[in-house]
């Protein structure tokens, strides 16, 4: 019975530490499926990290620090849509380049916020709910029923956006572009407008999932404080071909591995014990991506393969 | 409306200039940026100015940022003339850093020259294996090389930080965690007041263009970057092409933590990077992957890393708005490829001037 407690318990935190590199999944969704490489994840989530925190200091309201972490997401992923979209510039450079302004923006920003605490008009909206008898359901109660509203809500934004792909027109018109623009040129579609739209939209999403490291799960301002998530998001979205759904799975399936590095620090195993370096178990996520990049590339089938034109800027008069 | 047509080639002149027009726009609203900050514009680049050339010292500040970005870029500019994407210089900057570091413990009483060549090329091969990994992950069953070398950059950095805080950490080090300094031997010596590297960086930036330029080697690069369709044609061994041309940049890269571990740290730290790893991807992508420009590009790249840490202590503006300047910059040069290669006209007049262009073809 105690196993199992401590299993649930640790499947709560499973899913906490993996909230942030679900919403940079789902970006990273979005970017590819409208057939852009968007390195700059890491970018936009330190852009809403940090101005999500400023907003949610100097205005103590929840949803204005949320949107505010969203649309400076936006904002970021709107310089890096002009450039690729518009001015058909180089998207891996672009996206790199975004990065390395939001990791200014946020030190710049952070200067002023390390010191200052987010009030509790925020932070109490945030912590976790449980809700009435799910909640207490063993092992999966408190991982699926015990958790912070913006938990729930990004597993929402995920099925939304499945749906989205799956059944709605403008879904099935975003994939033909990312596939093939000419012909969804051909066919009438605003390939321009598709791209822009999506791009700000993950931009959004990787904002919020900044947020949620300065907002809900630190909360308080910490320098660099996504530490290479961005980049695992990237990585993970080819792990769950693209899809919404098994991207809840990769997100937490990482975040559990956190949880399992975080544990081995303090191990006692009969009754001796065991500290394992904490630089040694940080590195198992990136190892954890490497491998997964490379089981990916083994087993590629056919109906997971990328949008067939990801990475290409498109031109009309260059068909 | 307005509408874009590819342009057939450009005079170098009109290129240069558009490129220089982008940097003044770029600066424009940069200062724009700083004016809604409250802090005066001019006064922010003056000390940029001042921070990274006002004196002796600041200038070799600057050179010993400039040193460890060239070879960084030269040793990035060769993957990418593959279309290799190896972000990993970083780690391999590490990498090489590791590799000096266990050349200097293990052979403490060697000559000078004799250790320090020891130590790079230790650094080199490290720096070459570790790009090595995405490489054969890539050529062997596609694995995306962006993804891996990134990840492999954190591994690198965690890796130094556990030799920091674990095996290597010095007992002598007052509580601190860091590893114990090189010896005397380990230490490149200093010419005309600056470390032995930039002469090693210029030697370098000339080999590597006459490597690129001048070389079957580096033809068969530039062939694989047009296509490796084209290149297997023609009977060029594109594996082998790839692993070798990827070892190189590797090595470089890790000369780069080399000369920064031997003359700027005189010890490795998980803190001795500084994203510069990262910066070089930058200047190499400014430098269209000629090596002389490159060196050129990082000096000033250099200049507004020092000048921005000189903005920290002269008017309290957090170093980091480096590399905000940085970003304003790279996107307004990014922007502006766009009018190097397409011609814009509008609507009305587009007709008239594809006709006029098309009829100057044919009278040519």
């Amino acid at each position: 019975m105690n196993f199992f407690i401590s299993l649930g318990l640790f499947l709560q935190v499973a899913v906490q530490m993996g909230t942030h590199i679900l919403l940079g999944i789902l970006g990273g969704i979005l970017f590819e499926k409208a057939g852009n490489t968007n390195l700059g994840t890491e970018g936009m989530m330190l852009l809403g990290a940090s101005i999500g925190y400023y907003a949610g200091i100097k205005t103590g309201n929840p949803v204005a620090a949320v949107l505010c972490a969203g649309f400076a997401g936006s904002l970021g992923a709107l310089i890096y849509a002009f450039i690729t979209v518009s001015l058909r510039g180089n998207q891996v450079v672009t996206g790199l380049v975004l990065t390395i302004f939001g990791t200014g923006v946020a030190g710049f920003l952070g200067k002023v916020l390390t010191a200052q605490p987010l009030p509790t008009s925020v932070t109490d909206v945030f912590t976790h709910r449980a809700i009435p008898l799910l909640s207490k359901i063993p092992v999966i109660g408190p991982m699926l029923f015990d958790q912070s509203p913006y938990i729930y809500m990004s597993v929402v934004i995920a099925v939304l956006l499945f749906l989205y792909y799956k059944y709605t027109r403008w879904g099935m018109n975003v994939r033909s572009v990312g596939e093939n623009p000419a012909a969804a040129d051909a066919s009438g579609i605003n390939v321009s407008l598709y791209k822009y739209v999506h791009i700000c939209a993950g931009g959004f999403l990787c904002g919020l999932g900044g947020a949620y490291l300065s907002l809900v799960f630190v909360p308080r301002w910490q320098e660099n404080m996504t530490a290479g998530a961005g980049w695992i998001s990237i990585a993970l979205v080819i792990f769950c071909t693209w899809n919404p759904i098994k991207a809840i799975f990769a997100a937490w399936a990482f975040g559990a591995l956190k949880g399992l590095a975080f544990k081995c620090q303090n191990m006692v195993i009969a009754g001796h014990a065991i500290a394992i370096s904490t630089q040694l178990l940080d590195m198992i996520p990136y190892v954890a991506t490497v491998i997964v990049l490379v089981i990916m590339s083994l087993k590629m089938k056919r109906e997971n393969q990328s949008p067939a034109s990801l990475g290409n800027a498109y031109f009309r008069e260059e068909r | 409306m307005i509408r874009a047509v590819t342009r057939k080639a450009l005079p170098a002149k009109f290129e240069i200039l558009v490129r220089i027009i982008a940097v003044v726009a770029a600066i424009a609203a940069s200062m724009i940026i700083m004016l809604c900050m409250k802090f005066n514009p001019f006064v922010v680049y003056a000390n940029i100015l001042k921070g990274s050339l006002g004196s002796g010292y600041r200038f070799c500040q600057t050179v010993n940022k400039a040193i460890p970005l060239t070879v960084l870029s030269l040793g990035t500019g060769i993957a990418f003339k593959m279309k290799f994407w190896n972000i990993g210089g970083e780690g391999q900057f590490f990498m090489g850093a590791f590799g000096a570091a266990l050349a200097a413990f293990a052979f403490p009483s060697l000559p000078a020259p004799l250790l320090l060549t020891l130590m790079a090329l230790v650094a080199f091969i490290f720096g070459g294996l570790w790009a090595l990994i995405p490489a054969g992950l890539k050529t062997k069953w596609g694995t995306s090389e962006t993804l891996v070398t990134l990840m492999l950059n954190y591994i690198a950095q965690k890796w130094v930080g556990y030799l920091q805080y674990g095996p290597w950490r010095d007992p002598q080090g007052n509580g601190f965690p860091q590893v114990a300094k090189f010896a005397a031997n380990a230490i490149l010596p200093k010419v005309f007041g600056i470390h032995v590297g930039w002469i090693i960086t210029l030697v370098l930036a000339a080999i590597v263009f006459f490597l690129i330029k001048k070389t079957k080697f580096g033809y068969e690069i530039q062939v694989i970057g047009e296509s490796t369709e084209t290149a297997r044609y023609a009977g060029i061994n594109v594996s082998r092409v790839m692993i070798l041309a990827v070892f190189l940049s590797g090595g470089l890269c890790a000369l780069a933590g080399m000369m920064n571990a031997s003359a700027i740290e005189n010890t490795i730290s998980e803190k001795m990077s500084g994203g510069i790893g990262f910066t070089a991807v930058i200047t190499t992508w400014l430098a269209q992957l000629d090596p002389l420009v490159m060196v050129i590009v990082s000096f000033l790249f250099s200049m507004l890393i020092q000048g921005g840490s000189f903005l920290q202590s002269s008017m309290q503006i957090p170093a980091s708005m480096s590399s905000i300047l940085q970003g304003i910059i790279i996107f307004f040069v990014l922007g502006s490829e766009f009018f190097v290669k397409y011609k814009l006209f509008f609507a009305k007049r587009a007709k008239k001037n594809v006709i006029d262009t098309n009829t100057a073809e044919v009278a040519k």
